[in-house]
């Protein structure tokens, strides 16, 4: 008897938590497809929010430019971060500890921080900047950064660190002998590293690579801080939030909601599939 | 394997100009005034907003012993649960933090207003309205609301490696809900309250789109003073240099701390 109440009261505590997460997302919901543009009275049914959500040129340009953002920065971190992390691995203890450490930084660093400081760095060039095209008495240097430039080096900055974090551990499970091997057998040290590291590395560089795009569409604190004139959707979500009345806004929260619903669903289906057939191979 | 350390050129530099030299910017700028003198005043001034500084501090300390106690149950319920069915819990739990924080702050925002939903449906039976958004209350909500998921995972992770037949064994020897709990579980999942509570405490103390957005004017963070002085109407680069600087030593000091406290308790335990 005592069980079962035990039971109850944890499934009910289960349930009330995960309604606490999710019923703001649900109300969101709902109201976006409210005629009106009260925020608590639903007065009628309509997609119309969805209609000027997509002729909204201002939520469509900062989606574009995240997008943009999100893959460029997320090659080249991707790219610049597996080197790095196939050259650290070959260092000694010491240095490889160093640099660990400091990449750590822009993960536990407040993110206000890390957008800060970059701030800070780009206004300071913008300085050294002007003082160079003074003494050189031509426009050589290009001075207005703020913009594309800016936010694509915060965005790889903040990135490049997990791709490190996601290569490096692959990279001391992989067999040396298979490296040797493909050494011995006649491969010059470029095609072993392509033919034989990479393709087992590829697994951690894919994931890699979706977590910085992940985090690049997501990131509002520190392109904030470092997108000039320029506006990502977090920064065109944060406007419409300051102007408070468009409904529209519900209708994107829905959007992006079902979009990422249905990547998870996608990739846990992958994932039991792969699992299944793992299992049949035994 | 062979040795390529120059690939890890291209990077190392990217770290020096753009991970290390900001940081350095950030001192350079607290400890020098506009003219680039030498001054501590910067540093000084800072007292001034200590009444900021400290409710930044007791709210997020709030929110982050809220989120503790509210997700200490769901992690051991979680882990105790099949696996199968683990996993889709689990996903339930990261599914609202994928979606930007600004949309679901926006939610409570809506939820929580004079003539919001919440008002609405207490008037219905009676009550209220009540003054919700806009206090400090709100903020504390916001916090709990968006970083619970964070305290969830570590904790869930943390219990997942706690046997079953530990608790039994407890019972067996005659331990209450109580003993349990202080004696087996919460000891056991010591790692994962240290890493809940800074992944929880360093965003909350630094945040300043929640206090924005849910207090209102009344109820400014660091976070709203930092950024106050870089692209708002105060706008002093040196004095917001001098804060973000503070603000770094706190979350220095509270992850030195959980990560100590850690340790030891490891060793304790082990």
């Amino acid at each position: 008897m005592k069980q079962k109440h035990w039971r109850a009261l944890q499934q009910a505590y289960m349930v009330l938590i995960f309604s606490f997460l999710y019923v703001p997302i649900a109300v969101m919901a709902v109201f976006s497809f409210n005629e009106s543009k009260s925020r608590s009275v639903f007065t009628g049914f309509t997609l119309n929010w969805y209609k000027s959500l997509f002729t909204n040129s201002m939520i469509l340009d900062a989606l574009a430019l995240s997008v943009a953002i999100a893959l460029i920065s997320a090659l080249i971190s991707t790219v610049v971060g597996t080197m790095a992390a196939v050259g650290i691995s070959s260092m000694g203890r010491k240095s490889r500890l160093l640099i660990n450490n400091l990449s750590y930084l822009p993960i536990v660093n407040p993110e206000i921080i890390t957008g800060v400081s970059l701030m800070l760095l780009f206004v300071a060039y913008r300085g050294f900047a002007a003082w160079a095209n003074a003494h050189m008495g031509a426009d050589l240097v290009p001075q207005n950064i703020f913009g594309l430039p800016t936010l694509l080096i915060a965005h790889i900055s903040f990135s490049v660190p997990y791709v490190i974090f996601n290569v490096s551990p692959k990279l001391r499970q992989l067999d040396v002998r298979m490296y040797e091997a493909a050494l011995d057998l006649g491969c010059n040290p470029t095609q072993a590293f392509f033919k034989v590291v990479m393709p087992e590395l590829m697994p951690a560089i894919l994931s890699a690579f979706l977590i910085c795009i992940t985090y690049s569409i997501d990131d509002f604190i520190i392109s904030y801080f470092t997108c000039g004139n320029l506006q990502t959707l977090p920064i065109a979500i944060y406007s419409m939030t300051r102007k408070k009345v468009s409904p529209e806004i519900n209708a994107l929260s829905t959007i992006i909601f079902l979009v990422i619903l249905a990547i998870i669903l996608f990739t846990n289906h992958m994932d039991s599939r792969k699992y299944r057939r793992d299992q049949q191979r035994g | 394997m062979v040795q390529k350390k120059s690939l890890a050129a291209p990077y190392l530099v990217w770290m020096a100009a753009f991970i290390i030299a900001p940081l350095i910017i950030v001192v350079y700028f607290a400890l020098t005034d506009s003219a680039g003198n030498f001054t501590l005043d910067n540093l000084m001034t800072i007292g001034r907003y200590s009444t900021v500084f400290a409710r930044s501090l007791i709210l997020a300390a709030v929110a982050t012993a809220i989120c503790l106690v509210l997700a200490f149950p769901v992690g051991y319920f979680l882990s105790r649960l099949r696996t199968s069915k683990q996993h889709i819990m689990q996903m339930l739990v990261m599914l609202p933090m994928w979606m930007n924080f600004l949309l679901r702050t926006y939610a409570w925002m809506s939820l929580l207003e004079k003539n919001g939903i919440i008002n609405r449906i207490l008037g219905l039976v009676g009550l209220g309205p009540f003054e919700m958004i806009n206090t400090s209350g709100a903020v504390v909500l916001g916090m709990v609301y968006n970083y619970l998921p964070y305290m969830i995972l570590p904790l869930y992770t943390a219990m997942t490696k706690i046997d079953q037949s530990v608790v039994e064994a407890a019972q067996d020897l005659g331990a209450g809900m109580g003993k349990i709990l202080t004696r087996v579980l919460i000891p056991l999942s010591v790692p994962g309250i240290a890493t809940g509570i800074t992944m929880v405490f360093v965003p909350a103390v630094s945040t300043f789109i929640i206090s924005r957005m849910l207090g209102g004017g009344s109820n400014l963070l660091i976070g709203d003073l930092i950024e106050l002085q870089f692209l708002g109407n105060s706008y002093n680069y040196n004095l917001g240099s001098a804060m973000s600087l503070v603000l770094m030593v706190i979350v220095l000091l509270c992850m030195s701390f959980t990560s100590s406290f850690d340790e030891e308790d490891m060793e304790g335990v082990v």
